[in-house]
């Protein structure tokens, strides 16, 4: 049984000797290199550009600005095609414009033979900008007479809904309400490998894409769609990738390398993202602004909660038209006996341009509404523990927006398991009544999250089994491996349904859109769960081709015979071995009359959604004076159904962990509110955390059995970011009396609050 | 300007004409030593890591020609006779693998950090500081750290002394 055990990862052995190839490590014999063009100014329009120095350089063999580009506007976002036209994603991208929104927007294009051409050529460019008067916060831009950034203004849209109950009914009726304002940041994925792609062609028509991508096949799509070409003449091939976490769930290089590839005679171009670049000119997380109510009874019910939130996608839409609607309701399975409210604006402004980042927009929005939880259970006197765990979601509830039952939910159970565990009752005791300029506090906070993207989008996985000819197999699947494990848990699933040792398992890492089954790729935290039954349904078929082999072979009936451990056994007697896999595979191969290539395929839509929970706990200590946050401990407890390898579930809390600590404490994108430059685009000025700023971190699972899972499991590889920062924030007003309503929570921020507080 | 350069490189000794603006970096991924990754090209991120003289260096910011005469080890190089290096095996081991885009120039520093402390007991704010050069988005360094001690033999019943 290879589901529930840590096997070790499938690639793990070639990422520690560096033998796994990432794009870059794919040359090709002439690849030439473009480099781009970009704005120095956050909002105006082109009034000259000149080439002719530019195209002068020697090893300069092309140059395309905006005029030279089909005027055909494009969308980005990594989601799968929308039958219904209103539910279209924004198209809003040219290829390169004339009309540049943000600090980094994309004028023009140099192709050349290497690198350092191609950048002193784009450098040679001249351009002369009019200057538009620019819009950096949501103030700023939904203010009447802010300059429009795309035709339709600057509103993306706004989602209104209510549900479980009228909130200003309650509100009104309320033992205690509360009222804040919350503020989050932009923030970057900070991936380790840059976007990069290249493009060729390898006959008249057909253009090959290689690309460091979460989604290869909508990636196909998008390109054929931005170059009006047929979807089949469009290949992409995903290598390993490093890292993605969002920003590679959108399609921002492959139309250009394409485009230039085809411009130029079918010769490989690539475009390799410097790190300035990718932090400019790729996607971020959305900051948002918050102004939220919550009403509570002396009883200890969360009674409602009212959320009117601003997103601020930047310059171009990317995922943001779908980021609150996604986020708001995924929320509703947290405290499902709490009437809820929420009006989310997106909105357009001159910052480089959001999308998704992991847990799409959850954060933001539970970071909200975990204050808020928090500031409720003061105001009627509770334990926030013990207010939680009143109020949140159980199995058998019903979300009171979709109607759907909880078929599982172990969030109580995660919030008893962590209050134990980190011995809140006695540590909060200790943390009363300090005056020191250390004090120390304790800060809890919860989260609900959905498995996948249904029904907002349709739900389709593929997977293909190939018996090989020394009795292992093959596993092809669209889904994609970007770090967090996904091949690994597809051939656990194949050796569990199968009968087969995981080692026996090949993965096929490498996606090609001519070649694996179709999918729509990593996002959602979607994988695991999607993809089971596809593995299991072509498992199964797999097995039944072996054991009707087998009977070929052995003349038993197949219905008595079984795959165990790679034999082919009699039911009743597992222990002793018929036939080795081995045997059977070389005599469908090859036996003159009889047998075949034994292979499956399956391919699957799935329908179900279920909720995924789980908790923070934190205590630290704030140094006041210094304004100084420093975790003792903290961990994440998840009901993710259950884990299929504990230890890589384990690698993915860590990670989520450690970048909400970042995005709690330290990370911020500085931009310039008057003028939308950004001030601190590179891994010397951004903070992303190091070594030294990440403590010691923990994880614990309260395992569920989900039944509309192939295997049991829900999602795990977004949630565990969701809600480090509000427990963090909460254990800061825990240790301070302040309540601190920003992130992140430097010292510059803390030295405000501390001093309005009074302590300093 | 070109200029020619002898090195030891994973054990083999290498003549080579290279650019005199070429660095390092550049020079072991022509080589096909591709474990060598940029991630910023500017020493913030520690992805091309490589051993020169036993030392761990960001690869990006070290000229080429500097290599002379010295001695060079890169992740390629630590796995032998098909099988991988303590450290290697010990990062495979503690999960501390994820996109693995660090993980080969993490392998580097750590190897040289688990040479340098063998026999030694060290604490993770030891490990910690010695690795922080290295950025890892993914797995949010613990498992490093376990890897890590887990070759110098401190086990768990060792209380950490972070936050001291």
């Amino acid at each position: 049984m290879a589901v529930g055990k840590s096997v070790t990862r499938k690639d793990a052995a070639a990422k520690v000797t560096g033998r796994a190839r990432y794009t870059d490590d794919l040359p090709m014999p002439g690849m030439r290199w473009a480099c781009y063009v970009r704005s120095p100014i956050a909002h105006g329009r082109v009034v000259r550009i000149d080439t002719t120095a530019a195209r002068r350089l020697a090893g300069v063999e092309a140059v395309f600005t905006f005029e030279d580009v089909p005027d055909r506007p494009f969308a980005t976002a990594g989601h799968p095609y929308a039958l219904n036209p209103d539910h279209a994603d924004v198209a809003d991208r040219r290829l390169l414009t004339g009309h540049v929104r943000y600090q980094g927007d994309e004028v023009a294009v140099v192709v050349a033979r290497d690198r350092l051409t191609a950048e002193a050529a784009a450098a040679r460019v001249a351009v002369d900008y009019e200057e538009l008067p620019v819009v950096v916060t949501a103030e700023a831009a939904l203010a009447e007479g802010a300059p429009a950034l795309h035709p339709g203004g600057n509103r993306v849209n706004t989602l209104r809904f209510e549900a479980g109950g009228k909130v200003d009914e309650v509100l009104e009726r309320a033992d205690a309400v509360v009222e804040s304002r919350y503020r989050t940041p932009i923030v970057q994925h900070c991936h380790l490998e840059n976007h990069i792609a290249y493009a060729y062609m390898d006959d008249m028509a057909h253009i090959v894409v290689v690309t460091s991508t979460q989604i290869p096949h909508i990636v196909r799509r998008i390109v054929a769609e931005a170059l009006e070409l047929p979807l089949s003449r469009v290949k992409v091939i995903k290598p390993y990738i490093g890292g993605g976490f969002g920003n590679k769930q959108d399609v921002i290089l492959e139309p250009m390398v394409a485009f230039l590839t085809l411009q130029l005679g079918g010769v490989p171009v690539k475009i390799d993202l410097s790190r300035e670049e990718c932090f400019t000119s790729t996607r971020t997380r959305h900051a948002t602004v918050m102004r939220g109510r919550a009403a509570a009874g002396r009883d200890g019910s969360l009674a409602a909660l009212d959320v009117e939130i601003f997103s601020n996608t930047g310059a171009y839409a990317s995922h943001g038209h779908a980021i609150m609607g996604a986020s708001c309701t995924k929320s509703c399975n947290l405290y499902p006996r709490t009437a809820v409210r929420f009006a989310a604006t997106t909105h357009y402004a001159n910052v480089p341009a959001a999308g998704a980042m992991r847990a799409y927009g959850s954060p933001q929005v539970i970071f909200g509404i975990e204050c808020l939880v928090e500031e409720a259970a003061r105001a009627v006197g509770m334990d926030p523990v013990a207010f939680r765990i009143r109020n949140v979601a159980r199995r058998g509830d019903v979300n009171p927006l979709d109607g759907h039952e909880l078929l599982t939910c172990g969030l109580v159970e995660c919030l008893e398991e962590g209050r134990r565990r980190i011995d809140w009752d006695a540590r909060r005791r200790a943390c009363r009544n300090q005056d020191g300029d250390v004090r120390r506090g304790l800060g809890v906070a919860c989260f609900s999250y959905g498995t996948g993207t249904y029904p907002s989008c349709v739900e389709i996985a593929g997977a293909r089994l190939i018996l090989n000819q020394d009795g292992t197999v093959h596993l092809q699947v669209g889904a994609t491996e970007i770090g967090q494990g996904a091949d690994t848990a597809f051939s656990q699933m194949v050796s569990e349904t199968l009968g087969l040792d995981c080692d026996d398992v090949h993965v096929v890492s490498s996606q090609d859109t001519d070649v694996s089954p179709f999918d729509t790729g990593a996002y959602a935290s979607r994988q695991t769960y999607m993809v089971a039954p596809a593995v299991r349904q072509a498992a199964e078929a797999l097995k039944g081709k072996i054991l009707a082999h087998a009977a070929l072979m052995t003349g038993q009936a197949a219905a008595n015979l079984d795959l165990r451990g790679g034999r082919i056994v009699f039911a009743g007697t597992p222990e002793e071995a018929l036939l080795s896999l081995s045997d059977l595979a070389l005599d469908a191969y090859y036996h003159k009359q009889r047998g075949a290539q034994l292979t499956a395929e399956a391919s699957c839509k799935t329908m179900t959604n279920p909720a995924s929970f789980g908790c923070t706990f934190v205590d630290l200590e704030v140094d006041i004076p210094l304004c100084r946050v420093t975790i003792r401990e903290i961990f994440n407890v998840h009901d993710s159904g259950v884990i299929i390898n504990p230890l890589m579930a384990e690698g993915q809390v860590h990670g989520g962990l450690a970048m909400a600590i970042g995005w709690a404490l330290y990370e911020e994108m500085l931009i310039d509110e008057q003028n939308g430059r950004i001030y601190n685009g590179n891994l010397l000025d951004y903070k992303m955390p190091t070594f030294m700023d990440i403590p010691d971190l923990g994880c614990a699972f309260v395992q569920t059995r989900e039944p509309t899972g192939g295997y049991g499991n829900k999602s795990l590889g977004e949630p565990p970011i969701i809600t480090p920062a509000p427990a963090i924030r909460n254990a800061v007003w825990d240790a301070t009396g302040v309540k601190v309503d920003e992130i992140p929570m430097t010292p510059k921020v803390l030295y405000r609050y501390f001093s309005g507080a009074g302590l300093l | 300007m070109r200029k020619t350069v002898s090195c030891t490189i994973n054990g083999r000794a290498y003549t080579l004409s290279v650019d005199v603006r070429q660095s390092l970096l550049d020079m072991l991924r022509e080589l096909g030593l591709t474990s060598v990754k940029e991630g910023c090209g500017v020493g913030e991120c520690g992805a091309c890591t490589v051993l020169v003289n036993g030392r761990a260096i960001d690869s990006c910011i070290y000229l080429a020609v500097w290599a002379h005469g010295k001695t060079i080890r890169t992740a390629e190089g630590e796995a032998a006779d098909g099988r991988m290096s303590a450290v290697q095996q010990a990062y495979v081991d503690a999960g501390a693998v994820q996109c693995g885009f660090c993980t080969p120039g993490l392998i580097m520093t750590s190897t040289a950090f688990v040479e340098r402390h063998r026999g030694r007991k060290v604490s993770r704010q030891e490990i910690r500081r010695a690795h922080a050069g290295n950025l890892c988005r993914c797995t949010g360094y613990e498992t490093i750290i376990r890897a890590v001690e887990k070759c110098l033999g401190r086990q768990a019943e060792m209380p950490s002394d972070d936050g001291d």
